[in-house]
Parts: C-alpha cells; structure tokens; sequence
C-alpha cells in the first residue's frame, strides 16, 4: 500500500518538475509583457524532437542536447522579434492570439520537417530501474527531477545575485520606473523569450524518453504548465513550481487511484476550480488582478 | 546668455493619441541652476517631463541636451548622457528591497561605482540606511519619495527631472524633501522642478515657467513670479 503511494509519488514528482519549468516559461514571459504565451508548449516540443533528430543523425546526446536547447532559445526569440514586438502596440488580448498562431504555425513547422510519429528518445543514463521503499523509480525520473532542481537554483541566484535578473524583476514590477532607470524593456522581453523557451525545451528534453515525443505534444504540455500557472498564481515564480509539483502529484495519484483514462482531465478541473474559487491561485498577489 | 544651456528645448509639441497636449514650449536649463515648472492641473507638467525624459515622443520641437539634439532618443540613452527623470507618484519598486532599489538606480553604471553612491545617498537619507532590507512597497510615503530621489541620484544624473516630490506627503515632510532639492541644487546638480505647492517651488526657484494649457505664459525668477499678482491669484491662491 505503501510502496504504492511512493510509487506514484515518484512519477507525480517527475511529472511536476516538468510542468514547473513549462510554467516558469509562463511567468518569466507574463512578468515581463503581461502576455501568456500560449506557444510555450511548442518550445518544449521543439527540445525534445530536435534531440531526437540529432541523436538519430548520430550526434552524441550531449551536443544534441546542447542544440536543442540553442535552437527552442533561438525561435523563442525570433517569436518574440517578428511576432510580438512588431504588434507592441496592440492590445494583451492581440498579442495573446499572436502567440497561438505562433503555436500553430510550430506544429505545422514541426510536422513538416519532421513527420507525424511518435518518437522516443534513449534515456540519459539506462533504463534499470532503481527501487526505493519498495518502488521503482527509473533514473531518467531522477535526472527530471534533478536537474529541474538545478535549473531552479540556477533561476533562484540569476534573479537574486545579478543586476540582469535584478533588471527583469524591477521591470516586471513597474514598466516606467525601468525605462527611467536606463533598463531597455524590449531587450528584457527578448531576454524573457530566450529564457523561457530555454526552460521549456529542457523540460521536453528531461521527459522525452519517458513519455515519447512527437510534433503535436506541445499542445497538452503547454495546458498543463498553463493549469499549474493558475493554481500557483499568475505571475509567482514560486507558485508556478508549487502549482507544477501539485498537478503532477495530482495527476499521478489521479491516474492510479482513479483511472488513468482520466489522467488529463485533472489539470483542467484544477483550471475550473481555481478560477470559480481562488483565481488568484495559492501565491498570487496583485498581479492576477489584471487579468 | 551667449553660453549654450545645458537643457533647450524650442518648440516642443506633444500629444497622447489625438489629444495634443504640448503646443510649442520654449524652455531652458543653465547649469547648475534650479528651475521651476508650475501650473494647474492638465497644464501639461507632467507630459512636458515625460517628453524630457524620452517617456512621451515628442511630435515637434527639438530637444538639446549639452548642445546635441536628443528629440527621438530612448530613455535609456538620455540616463546614460545625464538626464534621470523622478516621476510622480514615487514608482519605487515595490516588491524589490530598499537597497536592491537604489542599486538598480544605477543601473548604466558599473557595480563599484554603484557601491561608492549607495553611501552618499544613504548619507543624504538616514532614513533609507536603516531600511535598506525592507521591501520598497513596505515604506511610508515620504520614504518612498526619498528612494525615488535616491534611486535616480544613483544614476549621478546632471539634470534631474522632479516631479511633484511633494505630492500627498506631510506638510513638514514636504519641507524636508524640498530642502533636500535645495542641497541637491547646491552641490551641483541641475534641477527642472515640477510642484503643485507653487509658492514652495518658487521660493527654492532660481527661475521658473507657467505652463497653461500647454504653452509657456510666463516666466521669471523665482522671486518677481513670487511677486506678480497674477501669479499669485492663479497659482497661490492669494488675492
């Protein structure tokens, strides 16, 4: 019983890594514009089919990793150069559609230039795995969850120890008072993108070998790292990593107490029930006003 | 005056949207000296600073900054060659820290020098020294006007634009921060005043505009505005 609920810990666990780096995308990009870029789960889908591509060309996975992560950075950027910042001047809601015709418009990319299966990527380091209290966890989960740990300490000291990061707090805090202390915001806003499709491309990387990958997977990854955004609170770097861990705790207990034919339909009732009871989520403060 | 102004502003027009706000302002700053902008409210004050520190484009004029025209720069370029804006309503960072504040205040700045500032501006404010962990947001008002002025003083501006720094503070705060203006002007930075308290700002003025419905309607030292009566009728609300 249990070994049972450590079971499912585990995988929950791993899961909730995954959907925290996707909603730290959210928040890195909603802090800086206000703008939810609903083409975040395209950037995770663009890490791991990249890696998978480059492995298969007979890369060895590190620089394949390496390249993935420089390209999602690269086209998040580009999203940001010649689809966001020309229509600046539009309103949130535009610029919200403008990030899902990005997504849709990736998804074709990625179809065309690859193909529609599925694939999988070799897990870092074997696929043996490892028991703990009498569960098994496989040590790609751990590498999930490790280095989603020092992706969030790296995170943590960035935004804390450098001026840079100092930069993108105070412009996410007070737009004006950044420009009058000499920050350039649109550089900002780029530094947002390049950074968050950087964090969703490691996320589609870490999990790629356990759930596969193909070029459609960004859609569901991107609503679930939506879902913990909301539960955590819009705009709170610490609530997107609670609400990232909840939801995949929640899925992975979900699926194995209840039905795993469900296993998506929880993030989505958590949607429904932050929003009718807490839409500010657990940590957000005056930010989810705006919306 | 054969010497060029630091700040010389001709002609300048701004608008937000379709509303034209700015109709021609003639306007200059000399070195060293503290000049006031007064008006009612919606007299374009605030536009005319925000058009100085490169927040608002301007749609006409020209902006002269040490002799070189700055009319379309960033304003982040106009921090780097000297001109750092207060706005009104403080702005401070309000989820950051007191001293994380005054560090991004020099932000075009190298580090070390930021650290050699942080004493002078604690020096000038000893309020702001005891608090420097504190959340910017967890200040009073007063002390929050004086991270705006510290924060902008990080950036060893050459002209600082100051708008309305004693708005919503206690009278005898009021005080204290316009002497604190006074101390900046006399060690040698360059001040361009924006006050809604016209008397105060006229006392401390070594000159200063009237700015009506976007236009300049006069202008004079600090002491004959002081002492005209149309001014004071309109402005001091003294008959």
């Amino acid at each position: 019983m249990l070994s049972q609920a450590v079971q499912f810990l585990f995988s929950g666990l791993t899961l909730g890594a995954i959907y925290a780096l996707v909603a730290l995308g959210f928040t890195l990009i909603f802090n800086a514009s206000h703008v939810i870029n609903f083409a975040q789960g395209e950037f995770v889908m663009i890490g791991g089919m990249t890696t998978v591509f480059l492995v298969g060309f007979g890369l060895p996975m590190p620089m394949a990793i390496a390249l993935a992560v420089a390209a999602a950075t690269g086209i998040g950027m580009a999203l940001e150069k010649l689809a966001v910042e020309p229509a600046r001047q539009a309103s949130i809601t535009t610029l919200i559609i403008i990030t899902i015709g990005a997504s849709i418009f990736l998804r074709g990319l990625a179809q065309l230039v690859w193909d529609k299966k599925l694939h999988a990527l070799p897990p870092f380091t074997g696929d043996a795995p490892i028991g703990i209290l009498g569960a098994t966890i496989l040590p790609q989960s751990l590498w999930a969850m490790g280095v989603g740990v020092l992706l969030l300490l790296a995170l943590r000291w960035f935004f804390a120890r450098t001026l840079l990061g100092q930069a993108m707090l105070a412009t996410a805090n007070n737009r004006m008072a950044a420009q009058l202390v000499g920050i350039n915001v649109r550089r900002i806003l780029l530094l947002s993108f390049a950074l968050s499709a950087a964090l969703g491309a490691a996320a589609g990387i870490l999990i790629a070998p356990i759930t596969l990958t193909a070029y459609d997977v960004g859609t569901n990854i991107g609503l679930k790292g939506f879902a913990a955004v909301m539960l955590g609170g819009l705009g709170s770097s610490a609530g997107a990593v609670l609400g990232g861990l909840l939801l995949g705790i929640a899925e992975a207990f979900g699926a194995g107490y209840v039905s795993s034919a469900y296993k998506d339909a929880f993030a989505f009732v958590i949607i429904m029930l932050v929003l009718l009871w807490m839409p500010r989520g657990l940590l957000g403060g005056a930010a989810a006003e705006r919306v | 005056m054969l010497e060029v102004p630091m700040l010389d502003v001709r002609g300048l027009e701004a608008r937000y949207g379709p509303v034209q706000v700015l109709f021609g302002i003639d306007l200059s700053v000399a070195e060293g000296e503290l000049v006031a902008l007064i008006g009612a409210n919606g007299a374009g004050k605030t536009t005319l600073l925000r058009t100085l520190s490169g927040l608002v484009r301007a749609t006409g004029g020209s902006v002269a900054f040490d002799g070189e025209t700055i009319t379309a720069a960033s304003p982040e370029r106009r921090v780097r060659r000297g001109i750092t804006q207060v706005p009104e309503g403080r702005q401070v960072f309000t989820t950051i820290s007191v001293e994380s504040n005054l560090r991004l205040g020099a932000y075009v700045r190298g580090r070390d020098e930021a650290a050699r500032d942080l004493a002078r501006v604690y020096d000038l404010f000893p309020a702001l020294a005891e608090r420097r962990t504190s959340l910017a947001g967890e200040l009073s008002g007063g002390q929050q006007q004086m991270l705006a002025i510290g924060r902008a003083l990080m950036a060893r501006p050459r002209l600082l634009l100051l708008d309305e720094p004693s708005m919503g503070l206690a009278p005898r705060i009021a005080a204290e921060i316009l002497d604190i203006v006074l101390k900046l002007r006399d060690s040698g930075t360059t001040v361009l005043l924006v006050e809604q308290n016209a008397a105060a700002a006229l006392e401390i003025a070594d000159r200063a505009y009237v700015i009506e419905n976007g236009r300049i309607a006069m202008q004079g030292t600090g002491a004959a505005l002081l002492d005209d009566r149309q001014v004071m009728s309109a402005y001091l609300g003294l008959d």
